[in-house]
């Protein structure tokens, strides 16, 4: 009775061992991310092509780092990387080799700020880099509706450039501009209040290389209520107005 | 224990008192708080209605005797500022005049910094927008006088990247103030100098937690510091620092002109003041408005945004302070007031007033999914706890969504954020742990009715070889 309980308990270790063995292996650096972290030497990205700011640039850099004290370099790096990613398009691994030159630090540290932060495109995008905030705020307006019709209407899914160069399309999280729900950001101006119809007709004046106007759509200014302001109906009230009397 | 209570008591009829002399409505002596008149707000260009240039904020009153506030000197500010009651508007609600009063006054060789946290990220805020590109001349003052309060040399206004537009507005406004010698060498012809920077952060979240903004702000990944040392001895650049949220520091100089004892008239005791609050999500009309503190959750919305899309009984929950905090179901929505602490009391947080509507038509389980997996995309991956924490709290969200498993996995779920609450360096962890497990305190029936309905479909095995530890790596 004992042997036989006492194999029965080994046959379910052993079993328990095989399930543990198959069991997937669970670690949390899956490159789930929606952009790569390593770098592969391509023709459109690799360390020999040359990359330096214009004048204008270099002017205007000179400037950004005179705002920091003067040991402290370094911390021009984010402003310097936005610069850059305008006048090259996006972030390649030549415009991170410059800045790190420019700011005379090891291109690692230049490395880990632009992998880290979200704004820094690796990898080309195009004309028209369009994102949409998908949170929860946006989400209950109708976001995903947005999407949808984005992709259908340029054909291509979330996270891919158009043929033509012309549009990429990615997913955000909040833009900040929850009470204008649902938003996109095309470049750097906001669209708000959008439905899939004014989407539509955005898309098709950025393909025409037609003027848009940013903002809500929905025919309101900011972000006050449709219907009509509740608030500051009256004029602004003057200097001096309810000032205490001992100032 | 008395002593306390008396005074309350005593501060709240006072306020009433002088509330009813104003003209506010009041029942008895108790306040009835809400409906702000427009003479008592602070952030009358919201809505840009107005020219947000120097021209036009000085024609709004703004710089109005700038100078003899700075002169009043840094004691008499931050005092004004402790009678004002007012607690800082980032979220966490710290009492302002008592921050100001944290670097102390002597740091020998070293400079001291203001650095203005413009870094709004919180799902459902958006008020320090407005306040940049439509006022963007009332945070210059503030950064004037909040930084003469510190003895600060200069002022870092950190927007988060994505507010191109609002940066070159507050820039502008900044060149403007430089050309008037409003700000730079002896501002306002007070003696002091005072520089103020902007800089544009690039897309992390995690960025508005104050160390990790400085990081930032230093050129470095956004990864909060441990604290001590705190940032008011060794922060910025290594330097004495403190970092405030923009609406308090844009309210300050209104609040010092009309007195702080105008501004801890509004609200209720320990709560006072105006305050911004943005309503997003299902009504009729969303919008970003200035009201007094402690108005009714459900005055403020039927008020100002034309009320919960098809009626107030066609709501089903309201996040009341941002994505952080937990939602309130629609019975304790009835009664709620807006500030801190009576949202406090219902297991809830005004955080930053950003008021997130749900009507019947919201798959709740989906809406709260969908903050876990924000949270997982903005952990910055330092902590354990909120690295594997928030991952694991979305791909279990995940699963609740398509009732994809058992209902033991609620208790686990609800384990998994007391684990990450509190055992990491920065807040982050309790923000994403907040609105699972407020989900779970109020919704839990709803969420085992999924499980249940998906289980009829013989859609999942049974409990008894059911590892949910399995089922998070493959899910």
């Amino acid at each position: 009775m004992f042997a036989r309980t006492r194999l029965f308990t080994l046959g379910t270790a052993a079993r328990s061992a095989q399930a543990r063995a198959l069991r997937p292996l669970s670690t949390s650096s899956i490159a789930r991310s929606s952009a790569i972290f390593v770098h592969r030497d391509t023709p459109e990205n690799n360390p020999s092509i040359p990359f330096e700011f214009d004048a204008q640039n270099l002017a205007e850099a000179k400037a950004i780092i005179g705002k920091y004290p003067p040991q402290y370099k370094k911390a021009a790096m984010i402003p310097l990387l936005h610069m850059a990613q305008k006048q090259n398009g996006w972030t390649s691994l030549s415009v991170m080799n410059y800045i790190a030159k420019f700011l005379e630090v090891p291109p690692m540290r230049v490395y880990e700020v632009a992998t880290f932060y979200t704004m820094f495109n690796r990898s080309p995008v195009g004309k028209y880099f369009l994102q949409v905030c998908t949170t929860t705020p946006c989400e209950l307006c109708g976001a995903s509706k947005i999407v949808e019709t984005i992709e259908k209407h340029l054909g291509i899914k979330v996270g891919e450039t158009t043929p033509d160069k012309l549009f990429t399309l990615v997913e955000v999280e909040c833009a900040g501009a929850c009470v204008n729900a649902p938003v996109i950001s095309v470049n750097d101006d906001y669209f708000e209040d959008l439905t899939p119809e004014a989407t539509v007709s955005l898309l098709d004046s950025l393909k025409a290389g037609k003027p848009v106007t940013p903002g809500p759509v929905s025919g309101r200014q900011n972000c006050e209520p449709l219907g009509g302001q509740t608030t500051l109906t009256t004029p602004p009230p003057g200097p001096g107005f309810m000032v205490r009397e001992d100032l | 224990m008395m002593r306390p209570a008396l005074t309350t008591a005593v501060v709240a009829r006072s306020a009433a008192l002088m509330a009813a002399k104003r003209g506010y409505a009041t029942e008895g002596a108790a306040r009835v708080y809400g409906g702000l008149k427009d003479q008592d707000r602070i952030f009358t260009n919201l809505y840009g209605k107005h020219d947000f240039g120097l021209k036009g904020a000085l024609k709004r009153g703004d710089w109005y005797k700038t100078k003899e506030l700075v002169l009043k000197g840094e004691d008499w500010i931050i005092n004004e500022m402790k009678v004002s009651g007012m607690r800082g508007r980032g979220g966490a609600g710290f009492p302002s005049g008592l921050k100001w009063s944290f670097m102390g006054k002597s740091s020998p060789g070293r400079p001291r910094y203001l650095v203005i946290n413009a870094d709004e990220g919180e799902p459902g805020t958006c008020k320090d927008r407005e306040i940049m590109r439509h006022d963007p001349h009332k945070l210059i003052e503030g950064c004037l006088i909040a930084g003469r309060a510190m003895l600060a040399n200069a002022a870092y206004i950190y927007v988060r990247g994505e507010f191109y537009n609002e940066t070159s507005n507050l820039q502008l406004a900044i060149d403007e103030a430089y050309k008037a010698g409003l700000i730079g060498r002896n501002a306002c012809g007070s003696g002091y100098d005072f520089d103020v920077y902007v800089h544009r952060g690039a897309g992390a979240y995690i960025c508005g937690e104050e160390t990790a903004l400085i990081e930032s702000l230093e050129g470095k990944q956004g990864k909060p510091r441990l604290k001590p040392p705190f940032p008011a001895d060794t922060g910025l650049f290594g330097c004495p620092t403190t970092v405030t949220n923009v609406e308090t520091v844009a309210a300050a100089p209104t609040i010092l002109r009309r007195g702080g004892s105008w501004f801890a008239g509004f609200g209720a005791p320990r709560n006072s003041g105006t305050k911004l609050f943005a309503i997003s999500g299902h009504v009729n009309q969303p919008c970003t408005v200035e009201e007094e503190m402690s108005i009714p959750l459900r005055e403020l919305i039927e008020r100002h945004c034309g009320g919960v899309r098809g009626g107030w009984d066609n709501l089903l929950a309201i996040i009341p302070g941002g994505s952080s905090v937990p939602l309130l179901p629609r019975h304790l929505c009835d009664t709620a007031l807006m500030d801190f602490d009576s949202l406090r009391d219902l297991q809830s947080g005004l955080g930053t007033a950003a008021v997130i509507v749900m009507d019947k038509s919201t798959d709740i389980v989906q809406a709260i999914a969908r903050l876990a997996s924000f949270y997982r995309h903005e952990s910055c991956g330092q902590c354990t706890p909120c690295r594997e924490g928030s991952r694991w709290l979305d791909l279990m969200m995940a699963r609740f969504v398509r009732g994809d498993a058992t209902s033991a996995e609620i208790d686990q779920i609800l384990e998994i954020t007391k684990e990450m609450e509190g055992h990491t360096i920065c807040a982050l962890a309790d923000a994403a742990a907040w609105p699972v497990q407020g989900l779970m305190r109020h919704f839990r029936p709803e969420v085992e009715k999924r499980l249940k309905d998906a289980v009829a479909g013989a859609e999942i095995r049974s409990d008894a070889e059911y590892r949910p530890d399995q089922t998070i790596a493959t899910a």
